[in-house]
């Protein structure tokens, strides 16, 4: 038996057929085009969160004071400035812990020539740039002696930058914050928007000494609003977050059974929630392509079952000149497949092509991989090989004199 | 095969019965019998036609002869090889090799061409495409059909298609032509035409051939004569 031969014949038989072929193909192109769609989206927005995960830093926690309470009244976390500068650099000395960034915070007013702009300024330490893993886009950060000086130095923000300076190059300028001139050491990268929606993009940085001293001031000297904290690796995340909660606990004296008057919070395990919604989007997403693609395998089962009935007398003809069984079987089977496989092919061309529409209308990341398209086209000839083989079966299994009898 | 002419017998049946089994509006299995004790011999190169009244259990004998049906009792050897003992694929392949079939609704295949009829037969005997398309054209030329090749059997008349049928029958050399009613859907003329096509055959290339008809003119063709009644043989005569 040829199979070349039967390829050619089971070919013709489409052929002969070209509008129900169409029809049927259209099932399968639909399917596959959906899988490659929806894939590439939820792909998309995968990478997407991990790039915004990777801008934040990696091992994050975020310590912030806390709770208090004053004559059985509960104030919310931050109410009190229990944390101090101090704090940080203790906490950067322990084994578990690579950096730390100790943050004030504040909104002021900038000048620039004729130019104005409000933003928010946070005063920290150079390790806040490692810690957040900051890129510079020209000139440096601010050093360690800029703190201990309470220099007039800022680094700007991407946004801030472009709004004060134009297509001009702030480093080494002198802008006025709240009146006072400061030195623009630097510029960084854009780093677009937090996981929670934030513009990270419009702000400036300055010594958190000057800050004190000078911008914000400060109700309670040494206090900050909160500090970055990195840990040493992933692994040990949660023996860092005990290490600095005994650490406070000790430096506030906080005595047994009494309440931490600071919170540790690993930013780590928001990103994970994160990546873990990205992930199931994208199952649902796979999901309901897959329902499209399994429907449209049925309508092949249907139309090869319509198809054997209709050519019975074919198949008698064919099996009195001496087909066997696997020859009608293979033939039958070789037409769902070269419908799947046909119709996976135009529906992977429609599915990049939409993803490319959607990536363009929708200003959307788009991913679309090798595996993605190799698991459509798999896929596809399984759903053939699945919903074929029954009918197939079906004809093969005809009893010559029957099929040759049949009207 | 030369050497089986004189020993062994194309076909011998022996005590072949046939029944059909049928449920009624009950769900009782009837079971309905249509051939009881045949039992034949045909020789290589004979001419047979074979004759009855419809239900008389020729088609059905003849579709046993052709191995597109099995007997439910009985022997049937052809060429010497036991039928009944064969795999649905060893009869595929008996079909293909051994026998060519004739039939009355010619049977050719719709939107395919003439060419590509005939050499069906060969796509299943595993022949290249080349090689079979040219034993083709070969017998369409022998059955006076070279102008038609490319003709798709609707474009045909009744006589050219059942000469395009013949031509496939022909085309694997097979030592038995079964024909069941080849004239039935043919007039006179093309019938006497379609008739003398089988003679010659029969004659000149020493081919056997087995004719299922039920008009005396047409099986006047054949040298031996079976008529069948009710499932029974009752005549098996010289046709001369």
């Amino acid at each position: 038996m040829n199979l070349f031969a039967i390829f050619t014949e089971a070919l013709g038989a489409l052929r002969q057929n070209r509008l129900r072929t169409g029809l049927t193909m259209l099932g399968m192109i639909i399917g596959v085009a959906a899988v490659v769609l929806m894939l590439s989206i939820g792909q998309g927005a995968r990478t997407k969160i991990t790039e915004t995960i990777a801008a934040m830093g990696s091992n994050l926690f975020i310590v912030v004071p806390g709770a208090t309470s004053s004559g059985g009244f509960s104030f919310g976390s931050g109410s009190v400035r229990t944390l101090t500068i101090n704090d940080a650099y203790s906490i950067a000395d322990l084994a578990s812990v690579s950096a730390t960034a100790p943050v004030t915070s504040g909104t002021v007013q900038l000048n620039y020539a004729a130019k104005n702009w409000s933003t928010i300024i946070t005063g920290t330490t150079p390790d806040y740039f490692i810690v957040g893993n900051w890129k510079m886009e020209s000139g440096t950060i601010f050093t360690d002696s800029d703190i201990r000086s309470a220099a007039r130095v800022v680094v700007l923000g991407a946004i801030t930058a472009k709004n004060l300076f134009g297509e001009e190059d702030p480093v080494g300028k002198t802008i006025r914050i709240t009146n006072r001139p400061f030195l623009v050491v630097g510029v960084l990268m854009a780093k677009g928007q937090s996981l929670t929606g934030r513009d990270q993009d419009d702000n400036i940085f300055i010594p958190i000494t000057t800050s004190e001293r000078q911008i914000t001031g400060n109700p309670f000297p040494g206090s900050i609003r909160y500090m970055l904290v990195q840990g040493k690796s992933a692994e040990d995340m949660d023996i860092a977050e005990i290490e600095i909660t005994q650490l406070l606990r000790q430096r506030h004296r906080i005595g047994k059974g009494k309440e931490n008057d600071f919170t540790v919070r690993n930013l780590t395990a928001i990103a994970d929630v994160a990546t873990d919604a990205a992930k199931i989007m994208s199952i649902v997403l796979g999901a309901i392509a897959s329902v499209s693609l399994l429907v449209g395998g049925i309508g092949i089962m249907n139309i090869m079952l319509v198809s054997v009935t209709e050519r019975t007398r074919e198949i008698g003809i064919r099996m009195a000149i001496g087909a066997n069984q696997q020859a009608i079987l293979t033939q039958f089977l070789l037409e769902a497949m070269m419908i799947c496989i046909m119709g996976g092919l135009l529906g992977l061309l429609i599915g990049i092509g939409g993803a490319w529409v959607v990536s363009q209308v929708a200003d959307m990341l788009i991913v679309i991989t090798l595996g993605m398209v190799g698991l459509a086209f798999l896929f596809a000839s399984a759903v053939g090989i699945f919903f074929g083989f029954y009918p197939a079966r079906k004809a093969a299994s005809l009893k010559p004199v029957d099929a040759l009898r049949y009207e | 095969m030369a050497m089986n002419i004189s020993a062994e017998p194309l076909i011998r049946i022996e005590h072949l019965e046939k029944s059909y089994s049928l449920q009624d509006a009950y769900g009782h299995t009837i079971t309905n019998p249509v051939l009881f004790d045949v039992n034949l011999l045909i020789r290589y190169g004979e001419f047979v036609a074979i004759m009855g009244q419809s239900g008389s259990g020729k088609s059905t004998l003849m579709n046993i002869l052709g191995c597109l049906d099995t007997p439910s009792k009985g022997s049937y050897w052809l060429a010497g090889e036991d039928i009944s003992t064969l795999s649905n694929d060893q009869l595929a392949h008996i079909r293909n090799q051994r026998i060519g079939f004739v039939f009355q609704g010619f049977n050719l295949l719709k939107r395919m061409t003439a060419l590509e009829n005939v050499a069906m037969p060969l796509l299943y005997a595993g022949i290249h495409r080349a090689q079979s398309r040219k034993r083709a054209l070969e017998l369409l030329c022998r059955t006076g059909l070279e102008k038609f090749s490319q003709h798709q059997p609707n474009q045909l008349s009744g006589g050219q298609q059942q000469r395009v049928a013949i031509s496939r029958a022909l085309i694997n050399n097979p030592p038995l032509i079964l024909a069941d009613e080849p004239t039935g859907n043919l007039d006179s003329q093309t019938s006497q035409e379609i008739m003398q096509l089988f003679q010659k055959l029969n004659q000149e290339q020493g081919m056997t051939i087995v004719l299922v008809t039920h008009e005396d003119d047409i099986a006047a063709y054949a040298k031996r004569l079976i008529i069948l009644k009710d499932g029974r043989v009752i005549v098996d005569k010289n046709n001369i």
